[in-house]
């Protein structure tokens, strides 16, 4: 075996880096007040660039004419994330077109009169959602969206993604994600997506779209989040789980989706949510790690406190109230909520305390999707590419989750420390990470859907 | 239906005789819909036939050939795609056409769900008769995109429910030979290690294995692949990879050149989890790496961890957390077990 031959990994990698550093080399040669300047999120080209998408599409998108409901995600999504709402006409217009879509035995399609799918179900879904306004909510017929999603359940425990459609766990996850957040999830539903998910999780750690590919991390956030949304999350082996994820930040600061494959700004949302929503599952990583769970941590309260008190102790490596035995048995929040409702798994979830700090670099991140990815209304996968909304949507859900991996809780804001760039010019509004819609529209949402 | 000769001479529907009973049924898109695309008029056309004869369910050949005409349009139409395949069932279509027909529209769009779960059910139809297609269609592919995604997993599709698992490993060994840093490749030849009737199973694989693996780790320590697949080679056998010689020999020999440590490094961290006895020239190897500002009385674990906090500063949260969390040791030996015989 030759000894590092310029294979083609290793060109097109060499391409990328060049590329980056070039722009981060510019970016540390200027003074502070240019940098600040250049690392500002450019709030109202992106405001532009959305909201001209949402009335108006050129012809070339007619290769995007079955992902409607998924372009109006991106977009009002985005839109939420910069703190922006649509005017009340959008917004009509919105919900009409999205009920257009939806079929009338359950379930949206890719535009009016298409088949019913998975993943636009979840992307009309979320959009009506981050609409939010009780005309919009109940404009999803719930009951007949409930007999679409038992109508996918595949034998092998996993969904397909329309009649006749592939089965995956892209799949899995739209199907058990608006099933949760409609508050329409049952134990029929959910029976063996568990086995069908853990099959998929590959030797690498990560988790892969079927049974025997490659560790992806767009797989990965899909089912890792159906997992805790199924409150299965301790038959997946997290440590490994972990152990992948933070080795596909590369020196670019952004997310690979696969090993020895380029940064996309794609996957500051897939593998950071990924990293994100680990940080909530300290107990169930602890255990699975042997380390007793500390007793203290009947009181949630207690646990982020000791958790979190101080970094300088963990680096010296005592953090002692993890060593101190305590007798195994302490089964920590992921067995108490059993006997919680299974729709509201997201509401438990969000409210847990951020027990472990992000084991990812943020700052970094947010260096990558700012300098490299941002472009003059809009978001890109990497320098040389064009911008589209579909990296618009997931490099600012990204960004949102590093600027938030910090807080200790769900609605803390993050302290300026943690938010590269300009504070209050860069701070974007807050998800849930299993969702992936704005954290107040989801509230709404579950108030809405609870009777609450 | 080359699509380049069919653009140019194509006639719109509402002018073709055998068209004239059909009524087009146009988009419901409502008065002022958002996401509206500017559609050509080929493309709002074409669309507004296929829903008349989508809605009143004819399975006819002009059917059969419109669902080709707007395939070409948009290969994204999956609503198309499943009524087309409903056409062919009817009629009884020679598949292996169908398969030229496929082939013709992936050329270009080899990354579209919609082609590849086509290309399944085709194959599944056809049977053994398409083994040889399919490994040679996903070949022609990965010689232009080494790792495409839905290739792959048709690939093992195909492989496990048709067989030809014959060449396969020679098919890996050739890909990683060309481009060792292939990861799709490395967990190809996993899929084969572990699931190829042929083989034996991954017991039965693993010394040879490992040999190939070490060597490419040799090779070019800095290139994760290897490393993940070395683990993988011992999942659910975790202390059989801590006895392993050969992997203890190219951690020392890693560990004392002058590549890139931190794979080494955290496969050793995990070796000393899970209760590896290191030798003293491992243990002076480590001693070399440490930083002067760790304590020497520091646990050889924790001063990995340490090390690994250093050389790779991306992730010295990570490796942080790997400190405060270095099990005690019998407890995390009994929880990996446990893991393992869950997931088997």
């Amino acid at each position: 075996m030759e000894s590092r031959r310029v294979t083609k990994t290793l060109e097109d990698q060499g391409m990328v880096e060049r590329q980056v550093r070039e722009i981060y080399d510019f970016f540390y040669s200027i003074p502070p007040n240019s940098q600040s300047v250049v690392l500002e999120l450019q709030r109202d080209k992106h405001f532009d660039y959305l909201t001209r998408g949402l009335r108006k599409l050129g012809p070339s998108f007619s290769v995007l004419d079955a992902n409607r409901p998924w372009i109006s995600y991106w977009t009002l999504h985005s839109l939420a994330l910069l703190g922006e709402s649509i005017d009340a006409k959008l917004e009509n217009d919105a919900i009409d077109f999205l009920t257009r879509c939806q079929d009338k035995d359950g379930g949206y399609g890719g535009g009016p009169g298409q088949m019913p799918h998975l993943a636009t179900t979840y992307a009309a879904v979320n959009s009506l959602i981050t609409l939010g306004s009780p005309k919009a909510l109940s404009s999803i017929n719930r009951e007949k969206l409930y007999t679409f999603l038992l109508r996918m359940k595949d034998t092998s425990g996993g969904f397909r993604m329309h009649d006749g459609g592939e089965v995956d766990v892209r799949a899995c996850y739209t199907a058990i994600s608006v099933a949760n957040i409609l508050n329409i999830v049952d134990d029929e539903l959910i029976h063996g997506v568990g086995n069908y998910i853990l099959s998929c999780q590959t030797y690498e750690g990560g988790i892969a779209g079927e049974p025997g590919a490659e560790a992806h991390g767009g797989y990965t956030f899909c089912g890792l989040a159906a997992m805790i949304l199924i409150n299965e999350v301790n038959r997946l082996d997290l440590p490994r789980l972990i152990d992948w994820v933070v080795f596909r930040q590369g020196v670019e600061g952004g997310f690979q989706g696969r090993t020895n494959k380029l940064v996309d700004g794609c996957y500051s949302f897939w593998q950071g949510a990924v990293a994100f929503l680990i940080q909530r599952l300290n107990l169930v990583v602890h255990e699975q790690l042997g380390l007793s769970n500390d007793l203290g941590t009947e009181s949630a309260d207690d646990s982020s406190e000791s958790e979190l008190s101080d970094e300088e102790e963990h680096l010296e490596g005592t953090s002692s109230h993890v060593e101190e035995t305590c007798p195994l048995g302490q089964e920590g929040q992921e067995n108490a909520s059993d006997t919680t409702k299974k729709a509201d798994i997201g509401y438990e979830f969000i409210n847990r305390p951020i027990a472990m700090r992000p084991l990812f670099d943020s700052m970094y991140l947010q260096q990558y999707v700012l300098l490299c990815s941002q472009i003059d209304g809009g978001f890109r996968d990497k320098p040389g590419k064009g911008r589209d909304h579909y990296h618009t949507c997931y490099c600012l859900s990204g960004l949102s989750i590093a600027q938030y991996s910090w807080t200790n809780e769900a609605d803390d804001p993050p302290l300026h420390r943690d938010v590269f760039g300009p504070y209050s010019r860069n701070l974007l509004e807050q998800i849930h990470p299993l969702f992936n819609v704005e954290l107040d529209r989801y509230y709404e949402a579950r108030k809405f859907f609870s009777g609450l | 239906m080359d699509s380049g000769k069919e653009k140019r001479t194509r006639i719109p529907f509402k002018e073709r005789p055998d068209w004239a009973d059909v009524k087009p049924v146009p988009q419901d898109d409502g008065p002022c819909p958002v996401v509206p695309i500017a559609y050509t008029e080929d493309f709002s056309e074409t669309l507004d036939y296929f829903r008349a004869i989508y809605i009143a369910d004819e399975r006819s050949p002009r059917a059969l050939q419109l669902t080709a005409e707007a395939i070409q349009l948009n290969p994204g139409n999956y609503t198309v795609w499943q009524f087309r395949r409903v056409v062919l069932e009817s009629l009884g279509v020679d598949l292996h056409e169908e398969l030229k027909f496929v082939d013709r529209i992936a050329g270009e769009n080899t990354k579209n769900y919609q082609i590849w779960h086509h290309r399944r059910w085709l194959a599944e139809k056809l049977g053994a008769d398409a083994v040889t297609t399919e490994l040679e269609f996903t070949k022609k592919i990965f010689s232009e995109d080494a790792k495409n995604y839905h290739a792959w997993s048709h690939r093992q599709w195909v492989l496990q429910a048709l067989g030809g698992w014959e060449d396969e490993l020679a098919y890996c060994q050739q890909l990683l030979g060309d481009d060792i840093y292939n990861n799709s490749a490395w967990n190809q030849r996993y899929f084969v290690v572990t699931r190829s009737p042929l083989l034996g199973g991954l017991a039965a694989m693993r010394e040879l294995e490992v040999n190939y693996t070490v060597q490419a780790i040799r090779a070019s320590p800095e290139n994760e692949s290897p490393w993940r697949y070395l683990r993988g080679l011992y999942k659910n056998d975790t202390q059989s990879l801590v006895e392993d010689s050969q992997v203890a020999s190219v951690l020392l020999d890693v560990l004392t050149s002058k590549n890139s440590h931190v794979h080494a490094l955290s496969l050793l961290l995990d070796l000393l989890c899970h209760g590896f006895e290191p030798s003293q020239e491992l243990k002076s190897a480590v001693d070399v790496l440490t930083p002067q500002s760790c304590s020497p009385d520091l646990a050889l674990t924790k001063r990995v961890c340490s090390i690994l906090e250093h050389a790779d500063p991306m992730r010295v949260k990570y490796w942080n957390w790997r400190k405060s969390t270095v099990p005690v040791q019998s407890a995390q030996c009994q929880n990996t077990d446990r893991l393992a015989n869950l997931s088997m």
